[in-house]
């Protein structure tokens, strides 16, 4: 079993390698079939490990090789694999394996086909790393290799303006949020000697009292201190509030890697990572506080920001960042199992929509402006199927996929009295009717009504929906275009245009998409639709975490559900009765009314509150700031630093003045030197009077 | 102490300064490759015989290794006499190793007086290896200056624009600590009643005054070789107008120097002037990390922003060295070792996109990736170690710094993880703004991508990188207990 569990990263890290490395040799089927053979070993063999772990019970703890040892400390790379990590571990692959295929499709006319396929395999290889990790040192591994694929992708199309600049801000933002969390392995570190998992989690009851002053003279929980450091790095990679400005930006990537990477699973590792260390979130209130107060935040203001936004990608972007926080409150409220839950649901319901909006995209032509679409279910049945059916799972419609894990979540809010926990029951509650709002409003906007590209016209001054220009000259890989044709004769869409001119012209027709994305579409809907009321009880009330998820005993919010909880339908018709299902629907139907019946009504809340929309379009300002404060203030700090810190006073006054000093100081002397006898006659005079004086008063 | 059979570190020393004085003998203008296969077989040696030190070494000691003990100066008791522990042994071998790279570098690139140019660089490999293994404080010195001469030339002669203003100010900056060394060196020479033995001082009671004059005096020198915030000044101007080897060099080598004198003289003959003045070294060592890092940020040349990320890297060290911990200690040690790597690639990387644009202003560049994907690749791995990304080896010291400094003091660590948001910032940057976007002018538009002498060169470095990145171990357990030894030495008082 122990082979099998490295199977599990390393057949991807192989197709990355082959593909990146041997790209050039094994063409774009190799590519992808190499990618995505590894993947799918990884899958398997994770589906195999999870059937023994779950079944049988054998969970696994162990070092791989030790990386480094200094002093007491032992930094080792090793697996840990238990009911958690296999769930992260079938998630990750099983996204991985869809995204793949659906890639193939997407991305057939892009010349940079072979480094596509490198970089999402080398993805996966680093997310599989991070949720299996059995330690501090390699949880920061991965932790940063996916950060740095992130990097890579967002910045595919490397020649747009807009991409460049949102990779290095992701990148950036991201550095931000491992500042705080290496500062918090340090305090692991530092206060419990080892980095290892499972040695800190059993340590830690013991330094729950412990205390650290780090501003003189006012003592503060360690425990507190340790945690909101490592929740600074969720915050990053989870796109938390205020960190959560580098997500939307990331939309610059191709569409698939916006459902693997910035939805379904590395925006989810801070989720992940908090739970995986509950043994030590659990031990601070305060900290827990924290987390359920950014959470609640992120999940209500974010959404707002959905509302107003045109770009289709933008819109599921503002929705996956709400739906994290709506994962991050459950972890402040102590429902771990939830958060994680909640995790699972939204990868496969999340996926499935970012796909589906990139199907969309291929269908209208590389135009990402929903206010130019309409109607199109008629072209794209299958495309509009799915996403509908992802709509309804995102909003919590009872019996879907996200009504079980976000009613859950509104539960578990319900029952937490932690500080701050008012709050953000108000924001998940609220957040309900903004989630359904703004999710019907673009499933509205794009399959029904009219069908605006006919219209002419087009909405312009969406600068990212043109963006869309793929690379277009060889940068090495796309030699291999014509040599090797496309792999896929079922792919009946020709976008070979794509590249020439975006959007749809007012006769032409969309169509649907090939196989290769479909196929994926159709494979999450599944999921999206049924894996709420299948695993609900075993992995909130079943006990299927086992020890994996540690909860104090005063946080009782779970046991009192489990209480409540009588089955999975008796659930869905209680449901149908409560608060948020009447929210979700009246958001529905107000976004109806709103986009189908009475464009007008939306008109004029525009021109009446156009303050409020200004603020909402302007993303609350954080983008402003952060460029005048941080970037362009660092910026100007360098500069002032270094004309007048290196060069005014270092080099100007101590270097050139010390050697203008000597120069000067040799110029007088000089004049000592004149040539004339006379003059060191006189200087030989004074010097040995002086010579006398000194001698003779000794 | 152990001794060899072979006088490897005798070998180490002598044959890439015989080999350089033979390339000096036959080389002509009109023919420089003789003179260049005559180096690289130099350097290839050069490096042969620092491998036994590599597989004999013995992990279990930390006393001096290959011993060789000759009488130099009978009237003064000074000895030929070199040896090598678990902190100096990986800098002979990385020295004669980076070596290659500078004379590959150089094979297309340096046109006019090639002979004189790789001799330069030979010698003062051999000199640089005299460095790390002299045992005898005056042999230490002796090849400490001498190695500055020609550094000197080859910044002077075969530099740019600027060169001798640059030259002059090296040269000023690191004989002003020198002096000081000597004067500190005789010092102890009395002191200990005629010694000139490093071990002898390590062992000699001082008093606390007489240990704070000591380390300010070797503070001097090898503050401005590390070179330390505030006399890091001559670094970027070094940098600027060296030729890509010197530069290569400077940065992975020559800097090393100064660090490496704080192991094997500050810390061990003056313990309690260290404790006593480490918090002058900690706050000189994080302003380093992020007043160079902000000072990195808006630099407009590639090899300053380059150098000035080296002084902000070199911070690492002299901040793990004196907090006293092993995991900083050698965390400092990593570093040093993994920024001769990162830092030579960088400097190279450079120097490939200089050779086909004449040209280091970020301004001129843009949407390289478009003509050199291969070098883009390789680049950025190389960026990214240079800002510290985990599984490279530019991560491994500077976690294992800010780990440690976290048990010493927390706005230690605090300070020095920003390096974590700065390096990225300067270094990403810069890369945004040369690499990629649209191809910026119809010079980006004819370059060439990296030969197989280049490809060559920085895949190998590549893979130097990565290996250390992802299995630090064997570096780590070379030094274990040299640095445990060290650092017990450090933790007794000389009072």
């Amino acid at each position: 079993m122990q082979s099998l569990y490295l199977l599990v990263p390393l057949a991807p890290l192989a197709g990355a390698l082959l593909a990146g490395l041997f790209g050039k040799t094994i063409g774009r089927a190799g590519a992808h079939t190499a990618t995505i053979l590894g993947v799918a070993v990884a899958f398997i063999a994770s589906c195999v490990i999870a059937q023994d772990v779950i079944v049988h019970g054998n969970t696994f703890n162990g070092a791989l090789y030790t990386w480094a040892t200094s002093g007491n400390l032992k930094m080792e790379v090793g697996f840990l694999i238990d009911p958690l990590t296999v769930m992260m571990m079938l998630v990750v692959t099983f996204v991985s394996l869809m995204v793949h295929i659906y890639t193939i499709g997407y991305m057939q006319d892009d010349p940079g086909y072979q480094r596509f396929f490198s970089y999402i395999s080398l993805f996966t290889f680093s997310m599989l790393m991070l949720v299996m990790s059995n330690n501090f040192l390699q949880l920061f591994f991965g932790w940063e290799a996916v950060g740095l694929v992130s990097y890579l992708l967002i910045g595919f199309w490397y020649t747009r303006p807009t991409a460049i600049y949102a990779n290095l801000k992701a990148f950036l933002v991201n550095r931000v949020g491992d500042f705080g969390f290496v500062l918090g392995i340090g305090l692991v570190a530092a206060y419990f000697g080892s980095l290892d998992y499972a040695t800190v989690f059993a340590a830690a009851p013991g330094l729950a009292g412990e205390t650290v002053s780090l501003i003189p003279g006012i003592e503060g929980s360690l425990l507190t201190i340790a945690c909101i450091c490592l929740f600074i790095g969720a915050m990053g990679k989870s796109a938390q509030f205020p960190l959560h400005v580098w997500l939307p930006d990331s939309m610059e990537g191709p569409t698939p890697i916006s459902a693997l990477i910035h939805a379904a699973t590395m925006v989810t590792a801070g989720i992940f990572m908090v739970s995986r260390m509950s043994p030590l979130f659990e031990l601070s209130e305060t900290a827990l506080s924290v987390v359920l107060v950014i959470g609640a935040i992120t999940a209500l203001f974010m959404g707002f920001l959905g509302i107003v936004q045109n770009d289709i990608k933008r819109v599921v972007a503002y929705s996956t960042l709400s739906q994290l926080g709506y994962m991050t409150v459950a972890l402040g409220a102590s429902a771990y199992s939830v958060a994680v839950f909640h995790l699972m649901t939204h990868a496969f319901f999340k996926a499935l929509l970012f796909l589906a909006a990139g199907s969309v995209i291929m269908g209208m032509h590389h135009d990402q402006d929903i206010r130019n679409m309409g109607g199109l279910r008629k072209y794209m049945p299958i495309t509009w199927i799915t996403s509908l059916l992802g709509s309804l799972a995102l909003i919590g419609t009872p019996f879907f996929s996200g009504f079980y894990s976000k009613d859950s979540i509104i539960e578990a809010v319900a029952e937490s009295h932690i500080a701050g926990s008012g709050f953000a029951y108000f924001a998940v509650v609220v957040g309900v009717f903004v989630t359904a709002f703004y999710s019907f409003r673009m499933y509205f906007l794009v399959f029904h009504g009219k069908e605006r590209w006919r219209e002419g016209g087009h909405a312009a001054g969406h600068g990212h929906a043109l963006a869309a220009a793929h690379v277009s000259h060889d940068d090495g890989h796309g030699a291999h275009k014509d040599a090797h044709g496309h792999d896929d004769s079922h792919a009946a869409a020709k976008h070979d245009d794509h590249a020439h001119h975006h959007g749809l012209g007012p006769h032409d027709n969309p169509h649907e998409s090939p196989w290769v994305v479909t196929l994926p579409l159709v494979l999450l809907a599944i999921p999206s639709v049924v894996i709420g009321y299948l695993t609900i009880g075993p992995m909130l009330y079943g006990g299927f975490f086992g020890d994996a998820i540690f909860i104090a005993e005063t946080h009782h919010a779970l046991a009192e559900m489990a209480e409540a909880f009588h089955g999975p339908v008796a659930m869905a018709l209680h449901g149908l009765g409560t608060l948020p299902f009447w929210l979700a629907l009246s958001g529905v139907v107000v976004a109806a009314v709103f986009y189908l019946k009475r464009p007008d009504i939306p008109a004029a809340f525009k021109a009446r509150f156009a303050g409020l929309h200004r603020i909402l379009e302007n993303k609350y300002g954080f983008d402003d700031f952060n460029q005048w404060f941080f970037a362009n203030g660092a910026r100007m700090l360098g500069a002032q630093l270094w004309q007048r810190g290196d060069r005014a006073v270092i080099d100007g006054i101590l270097v050139n003045g010390s050697a203008g000093l000597v120069g000067r100081l040799a110029a007088w002397v000089r004049h000592g030197q004149t040539g004339f006898v006379y003059t060191y006659a006189f200087t030989m005079i004074i010097g040995v009077v002086a010579l006398l004086g000194l001698w003779l008063s000794l | 102490m152990v001794t060899s059979q072979l006088p490897l570190l005798t070998l180490a020393i002598w044959v890439p300064i015989v080999f350089g004085l033979a390339v000096l003998a036959v080389g002509r203008d009109a023919a420089p490759s003789n003179a260049r296969w005559l180096a690289l077989i130099g350097a290839l040696s050069g490096f042969a015989v620092t491998i036994p030190l590599m597989t004999g070494f013995d992990t279990t000691t930390a006393a001096l290794q290959f011993v060789e003990d000759r009488t130099w100066i009978p009237a003064f008791n000074i000895r030929y006499q070199l040896g090598v522990d678990g902190i100096s042994m990986p800098f002979v071998v990385l020295n004669s190793f980076m070596t290659i790279f500078v004379v590959v570098a150089a094979w297309r690139v340096i046109t006019s007086r090639v002979s004189q140019y790789l001799a330069a660089f030979l010698i003062m490999s051999g000199l640089i290896n005299g460095v790390f293994a002299a045992a005898d404080a005056i042999l230490f010195y002796v090849f400490f200056e001498a190695m500055l001469i020609p550094m000197y030339v080859i910044i002077g002669v075969w530099g740019g624009p600027n060169r001798v203003y640059a030259a002059f100010k090296f040269f000023l900056y690191t004989l002003l600590g020198s002096l000081l060394t000597l004067v500190a060196l005789i010092y102890l020479f009395y002191r200990s009643e005629g010694s000139f033995q490093i071990a002898d001082y390590h062992m000699l009671p001082l008093t606390l005054n007489e240990q704070i004059l000591i380390f300010l005096a070797f503070l001097m020198a090898f503050a401005v070789k590390v070179p330390m915030w505030p006399v890091h000044t001559w670094l970027p101007d070094a940098h600027v107008e060296a030729p890509t080897g010197g530069s290569v060099i400077l940065a992975a080598i020559t800097l090393k120097v100064g660090a490496y004198g704080f192991l094997r003289f500050s810390l061990p003959i003056a313990p309690d002037a260290s404790h006593e003045l480490s918090g002058l070294i900690i706050a000189l060592s994080l302003i380093a990390v992020v007043y160079i890092g902000l000072v990195a940020l808006v630099q407009a040349d590639m090899k300053k922003l380059v150098a000035y990320s080296s002084i902000a890297h070199m911070g690492f060290v002299t901040l793990g060295f004196f907090l006293f911990e092993p995991l900083t200690v050698e965390g400092g040690i990593v570093q040093m070792i993994s920024h001769g790597f990162v830092s030579g690639a960088m400097f190279i990387c450079i120097g490939v996109l200089y050779d086909r644009m004449h040209s280091r202003q970020i301004a001129d560049y843009g949407g390289v990736v478009n003509r050199m994907p291969t070098f883009a690749a390789l680049f950025l791995l190389f960026a990214m170690a240079n800002a510290g990304l985990p599984a490279t080896s530019g991560f491994v010291g500077e976690f294992m710094v800010i780990l440690g400094a976290v048990q010493v003091n927390f706005w230690y660590a605090f300070a020095a993880a920003l390096t974590l948001i700065l390096g990225a910032a300067y270094t990403l940057w810069m890369y945004k703004r040369v690499i990629f976007g649209d191809i910026a002018n119809h010079h980006v538009e004819e370059l060439q991508d990296i030969d197989r002498r280049e490809f060559a060169m920085l895949a190998t470095l590549a893979v130097c990188v990565l290996v250390m990145g992802i299995w630090p171990a064997p570096v780590t357990e070379v030094m274990h207990v040299s640095v445990d030894n060290l650092l017990h030495h450090v933790a007794q008082s000389k009072l």
